[in-house]
């Protein structure tokens, strides 16, 4: 199997402080790849610079087959990475369905002057837009939500918005940072049940932060643990918990022994 | 029965249902101040007619109806256009004496242009712009340039009126100004904006007063710039064409061909205003429901997710800036063909204020809002404050508080600030706000930065 991505000796230093140190990662097509760690380990900081929100210190980020370090957020977004937010960061006073007209945003053309024009062929598009954007919200479990300001969904129905505003980027690699943040059990085994369905239907590949072990456990190919900005440990499930470093990092050295 | 007629019977039930808690409000309102009136013996035929009118705008909820959202855009229109033919038949209002003029109406309409112009900026896109009055000068300095005797060594006429074929210095038509006007505030737009919109919030609000602030000195030293006079200084160009359309299409389809020596020359200026509003009107609404519109107020938001979600930041926040930046140069430019001279007095940075005031005042992000706060505060500007100050003087008023006659436009500054002071604390999101606006200053929306290098 190809990889969809390839980071590099990734590496971001805040002053003298090593976030992220010389981290070498892949991401094959079509899996589910999750990154885990303890608080402060660098997940989300490596998260931000695989979408360009951070600029790498050193290192270089390959995503189908385009050098994509340090390129602006827009433009990796172009290419074909959408992402979700630890704390969610949706468009609070937008509707629902504007919320993931946003996330179309790459997709569809129209400056300033078509804007003003309206010609024929805008109006077409974005009533397919619109359409397209409906679908989507219903496809994410958002039916009859569509013009609801995003602040007043309830917690669970603000993360699905903001899968659905991220799948609306028409994402090839889908970044979900601690999606099931929040979530009772009910919830987060019937968000692992809709992530596997994406994978499954619309050939998606999926890297995720993740807390929950059920969560990785459950639907992940591969784990890949961070801890104090580096890699410590990587594989499947089953191999990554029996990783003694791994232990040692998430439940202290006194478990291990 | 015609298909349109059986969609007004659909919907009656609710046209009747939205309207009530409105007709009441009006009542609250309506009924009282009738009696007040007839009491006081203000209450003239004219007065009730307008209250009339006003109500049937406002009362039904006309949106229900089929083509019903077009009925109050119409309505106000229509007596936006006709405003001229009915204004010297006008009552008094109490305190604030007549209507305003049509001349008052002209400098209004010119403001409303700019206000919505800036809307694009504040409004839409989040930005704040304190230097607006830079695109303005730029509008204005523009039609100087291509509009009168200016450029002495070249004698250019294309279209310009009421001046003779000898006149040296450009002539163009005022239309094609216009347009110039408008490209080159845009230009000037896109190239102030493309150093200073990397920055966020305060050091954006910065670095825009620089500019607005640096645009009054060129213009009052730009009479030796380089050995060249481009400004003419402080003394200003004048005097500038008037707007016309030419002796060709006057003889051709009545067309006025020289507003200035029109026997109704006001009005013409006026409904000519008054047609550039409602372009700027159209093409805002236009931008506010586009892809362009959302990409704006996505930023507003959340620079990060906005970014996250494919909106190029600069470029789209470039666009906004060089949106606005049309408006105030075609303004500005039109501005400066009504009173026939630009001067570099009118640049100072307190317009830019004026100009933010009435985007505030009015309800950020929302036309309606910001035509009514760009419309009061310019008529308090030009008549307003003098005719209260003259009701305050001849009815002892001012005698009661101050012991004197005051001259209340002298207070201009300070009356405008107190109104900004009210709006914030009584309604800080506005007289009309658009429905967004309202929701982010009940519960607040906060942009947390996450970026250690901003780029494009």
């Amino acid at each position: 199997m190809a990889d969809l991505l390839t980071a590099d000796g990734v590496r971001k230093e805040f002053g003298g402080l090593v976030a992220v140190n010389d981290v070498d990662f892949t991401i094959p097509e079509r899996t589910i790849v999750s990154l885990i760690g303890p608080n402060g380990a660098g997940k989300t900081t490596f998260f931000n610079m695989l979408t360009g929100v951070y600029k790498p210190t050193a290192g270089q980020i390959v995503f189908d087959g385009h050098d994509v370090t340090g390129k602006p957020p827009h433009a990796i977004t172009a290419r074909g990475i959408g992402r979700t937010f630890q704390n969610i960061r949706l468009f609070q006073s937008m509707t629902s369905i504007e919320n993931v007209l946003v996330g179309m945003h790459s997709r569809l053309k129209g400056g300033i002057l078509r804007a003003v024009i309206k010609p024929p062929s805008l109006k077409r598009e974005e009533i397919a837009a619109a359409e397209k954007a409906h679908d989507l919200l219903e496809f994410c479990g958002l039916r009859g939500r569509d013009d609801e300001f995003a602040r007043n969904l309830a917690y669970g129905d603000q993360r699905r918005l903001e899968v659905a505003r991220a799948l609306a980027t028409e994402p090839k690699l889908l970044l979900l940072d601690e999606p099931t943040a929040g979530m009772n059990p009910q919830e987060t085994a019937e968000f692992t049940a809709f992530v596997s369905k994406l994978r499954q239907d619309q050939g998606l590949t999926v890297l995720m932060i993740e807390h929950d072990m059920r969560v990785v456990m459950g639907i992940s190919e591969r784990v890949t643990v961070l801890d104090y900005g580096e890699k410590i440990a990587e594989g499947s499930p089953q191999e990554v918990q029996s990783d003694e470093r791994v232990i040692e990092a998430y439940l202290g050295t006194a478990a291990v022994t | 029965m015609a298909p349109g007629m059986q969609a007004v019977r659909d919907r009656a039930p609710a046209l009747k249902r939205q309207s009530m808690p409105r007709a009441k409000r009006a009542a609250i309102v309506g009924i009282p101040a009738f009696f007040v009136l007839a009491i006081t013996g203000s209450a003239s035929l004219g007065l009730i007619v307008a209250a009339l009118i006003f109500f049937a705008l406002y009362i039904p909820a006309w949106d229900v109806l089929p083509l019903g959202k077009w009925i109050v855009p119409l309505g106000v229109i229509l007596i936006a256009v006709l405003y001229p033919v009915y204004q010297p038949n006008l009552f008094d209002v109490l305190i604030f004496g007549n209507f305003p003029s049509v001349d008052t109406g002209v400098t209004m309409m010119i403001f409303i242009m700019m206000a919505l112009g800036l809307n694009i900026v504040v409004g839409y896109a989040g930005l704040l712009d304190l230097g607006y009055v830079a695109f303005y000068a730029m509008g204005a300095y523009t039609v100087a340039w291509f509009a009168s005797q200016h450029f002495s060594n070249v004698n250019v006429h294309a279209g310009g009126v009421g001046t003779a074929p000898s006149t040296p210095g450009f002539h163009i038509s005022i239309w094609i100004v216009l347009i110039i006007a408008g490209v080159f505030a845009t230009i000037g737009g896109i190239l102030i904006g493309f150093p200073t919109l990397r920055l966020r919030g305060d050091y954006l609000a910065i670095v825009t007063l620089g500019f607005g602030e640096i645009m009054p000195q060129v213009a009052n030293n730009g009479d030796n710039l380089l050995g060249h006079n481009i400004t003419n200084g402080p003394q200003g160009i004048n005097p500038i064409d008037p707007p016309g359309f030419g002796d060709t299409l006057h003889n051709a389809v009545g067309l006025p061909s020289d507003y200035l020596s029109s026997t109704n020359s006001t009005r013409l200026f006026y409904w000519t205003a008054l047609f550039l509003v409602l372009f700027t009107v159209f093409c805002s609404a236009r931008l506010r429901d586009s892809r362009l519109g959302r990409a704006w107020i996505a930023i507003r938001e959340d620079e990060t997710a906005a970014a996250a979600m494919g909106v190029p930041l600069m470029r789209t926040k470039t666009w906004a800036y060089a949106g606005g930046a049309f408006f105030g140069g075609v303004a500005g430019a039109y501005y400066g063909s009504f009173k026939g001279g630009t001067f570099p007095g009118d640049f100072y940075f307190n317009i830019s204020v004026f100009i933010l005031c009435m985007v505030i005042l009015g309800g950020m992000g929302n036309i309606w809002g910001v035509i009514v706060g760009a419309a009061f505060l310019s008529y308090l500007n030009q008549e307003g404050l003098a005719n209260i100050g003259a009701w305050m003087n001849k009815n002892g008023v001012s005698d009661f508080f101050f012991g004197k006659d005051i001259d209340v436009p002298l207070y201009t500054s300070g009356i405008f600030g107190i109104i900004l002071v009210l709006t914030m604390l009584f309604r800080p999101e506005g007289l009309i706000p658009s429905e967004r606006r309202k929701a982010e200053f009940r519960e607040g929306v906060h942009d947390q930065p996450l970026y250690d290098v901003t780029h494009e």
